[in-house]
């Protein structure tokens, strides 16, 4: 790359794709989150400066790195009135000191550093809210604006919440030392859980959120590859990449022009994703490979099958009641078989499904989807009455608007029809 | 004579483009592809997916078996240069691996093939370039 073609756009992404490692690099190195957020934004502003003059450096995480301790540590010097470092502008040409780090970026150590600072914002200590808020703010480095936006609080709410969630963090014992293999795993599925949240926060949106929270989903996307970059032999993480990209591949599609929802078997397919429908596809190939699936790998393969089936009507619901199957033992959870059950309804009709679902009454009776499936399945049967009842609960347990005028859809039609016959 | 031209860039950058950045970007190379595709002078144009995507197939066996080692990522080399490129059709990454075993096994000195998917794929047309690399075969 010359420094003609180095455009703004070039500069921001290189800076946000390189976050993670370098606030994780200097994290380690200063042991406190907001010395580390303060050297990451000093170095920032310095690349804009120099980057433009002259030139990329050879490798960009490497000198912010390099750069954002150098001017923390000068901060400091100069409260002490020593001599203060070299200018960053010499740093791109002392190949030997950027050297030694850019050896060390694709090396276990380092890839503990941003597991370790991923872990952090997915302490256990605080509720799944704050986790993502706080990986949000750290990691991705979105303003308190973004978080709120996306949260849909104010502002001054989420920054309080920020802040009591990093004090949360700093008052508790966060171990610096390198993970064991064991400890790294048990933090890998926290982090998995935590990307998948941050996933969810903007999937669920609808109408006009969805141009804001639409972006948390990107964001997922940005943070799930990074992982993957990191243990690119990981199934599960190859599968959750899968997964997020397959969902969101059909995005353009979820809503029309007024915000409602718009069901899978109704979306314009061509609006979908093919590029990340594509990758999605290949992740999934590879990761099938290593012979040991997991909920994510399996939950991203039943999104491959709506994913690959050209027209609705092409879906092969027999493959996806099996992966659900496969799914249940896994991860056994009362949502899983819910979900199964419109597979079950696909394949063996509406009586079946029903009686699949109605053991889940008592531990679904807050949950709007098992009361929108509960119509849906008794409308099937021609049991009107009881149909509305369940779409009366549906509205009444909706999340958000769109949900909720999906439901009313439904009824609506129920009432005409009523009314018709 | 026909010039590849590789596309070399940090991954780390491009993957953190917003969608929109990216179309803007592919939009504009678009126009450059369109120029020459009206000039008859674009071959094929492919876009490869993450390398994350990507598995190597290793060579390490020069005794025409098929056992070669599969490893995840595009971990070539760096003392290894890359010297072409096969586009392939296959159902499948099994399919595709099996593609190179059969290549590692009519070259099975050294090196390795990466099997990377493709994202986007256009065929182009050079009536006039192919007839000329025919000619210089024959």
């Amino acid at each position: 790359m010359t420094i003609a073609n180095i455009d703004a756009a070039w500069i921001d992404a290189a800076l946000t794709a390189a976050r993670p490692q370098a606030v994780a690099a200097l994290l380690r190195y200063f042991r406190d989150l907001d010395t580390a957020e303060e050297a990451f934004q000093d170095a920032c502003l310095r690349a804009l400066k120099a980057w433009p003059k002259n030139g990329p450096p050879r490798d960009p995480t490497a000198w912010l790195i390099l750069v954002g301790r150098n001017a923390a540590l000068d901060g400091v010097r100069k409260q002490s009135k020593s001599a203060p470092l070299p200018p960053e502008e010499l740093i791109s040409d002392l190949e030997d000191a950027e050297a030694a780090l850019v050896d060390r970026l694709d090396g276990e150590h380092y890839r503990d550093d941003v597991l370790r600072l991923l872990f952090i914002c997915c302490h256990p200590d605080l509720p799944a809210t704050q986790q993502v808020a706080v990986a949000l703010r750290i990691v991705s480095g979105l303003s308190v604006r973004q978080i709120a936006r996306a949260f849909l609080v104010g502002e001054s709410a989420m920054e309080q919440r920020i802040t009591r969630a990093k004090a949360r963090i700093g008052a508790a014992d966060v171990p610096f030392g390198a993970p064991n293999a064991e400890e790294r795993a048990q933090r890998l599925t926290a982090v998995a859980a935590m990307i998948y949240l941050v996933f969810n926060e903007g999937y669920s949106a609808g109408g006009q959120e969805i141009l804001t929270r639409g972006s948390l989903c990107d964001e997922a996307i940005r943070l799930a590859r990074l992982l993957l970059r990191l243990f690119p032999s990981e199934p599960e993480i190859m599968g959750l990449t899968a997964l997020l990209l397959l969902q969101h591949a059909r995005a353009p599609a979820r809503f029309d022009a007024e915000g409602a929802v718009v069901l899978l078997e109704d979306q314009d397919r061509s609006l979908w994703n093919g590029r990340m429908i594509a990758e999605g596809l290949a992740l999934i190939d590879k990761a099938v490979r290593h012979r040991r699936p997991g909920p994510y790998l399996v939950q991203a393969a039943i999104a491959a099958e709506h994913d690959r089936a050209e027209r609705a009507e092409d879906t092969s619901w027999a493959r996806i009641d099996l992966l659900y199957g496969d799914l249940e033992q896994l991860a056994p959870s009362p949502v899983v078989t819910l979900n199964r059950a419109v597979a079950v309804s696909k394949v063996a009709g509406p009586e079946a499904a029903l009686a699949m679902i109605e053991p889940l009454a008592p531990k679904l009776s807050g949950y709007f989807h098992f009361f929108g499936l509960r119509g849906g399945l008794l409308l099937q049967l021609g049991r009107r009455e009881e149909a509305r009842v369940a779409f009366d609960q549906a509205i009444a347990l909706a999340n958000t608007a769109p949900e909720a005028a999906h439901i009313r859809l439904h009824l609506d039609r129920l009432m005409r029809e009523g009314a018709g016959g | 004579m026909l010039y590849a031209i590789l596309c070399y860039n940090f991954e780390d950058a491009i993957g953190a483009w917003t969608l929109a950045e990216d179309a803007l970007v592919m939009a504009r190379l678009g126009l450059v592809e369109a120029g020459l595709a009206a000039a008859d002078r674009l071959g094929a144009v492919a876009r490869l997916l993450p390398t994350t995507a990507a598995v190597t197939l290793r060579k390490g066996r020069s005794d025409g078996s098929r056992e070669h080692l599969v490893i995840d990522g595009p971990f070539a080399e760096t003392k290894e240069q890359l010297l072409g490129f096969y586009v392939v059709e296959c159902g499948n990454l099994d399919a595709a691996i099996d593609v190179a075993r059969d290549l590692a096994v009519a070259n099975p000195d050294r090196g390795a093939y990466e099997i990377r998917p493709l994202a986007v794929y256009r065929p182009g047309d050079l009536t006039e370039t192919r007839a000329l690399i025919k000619g210089i075969g024959a």
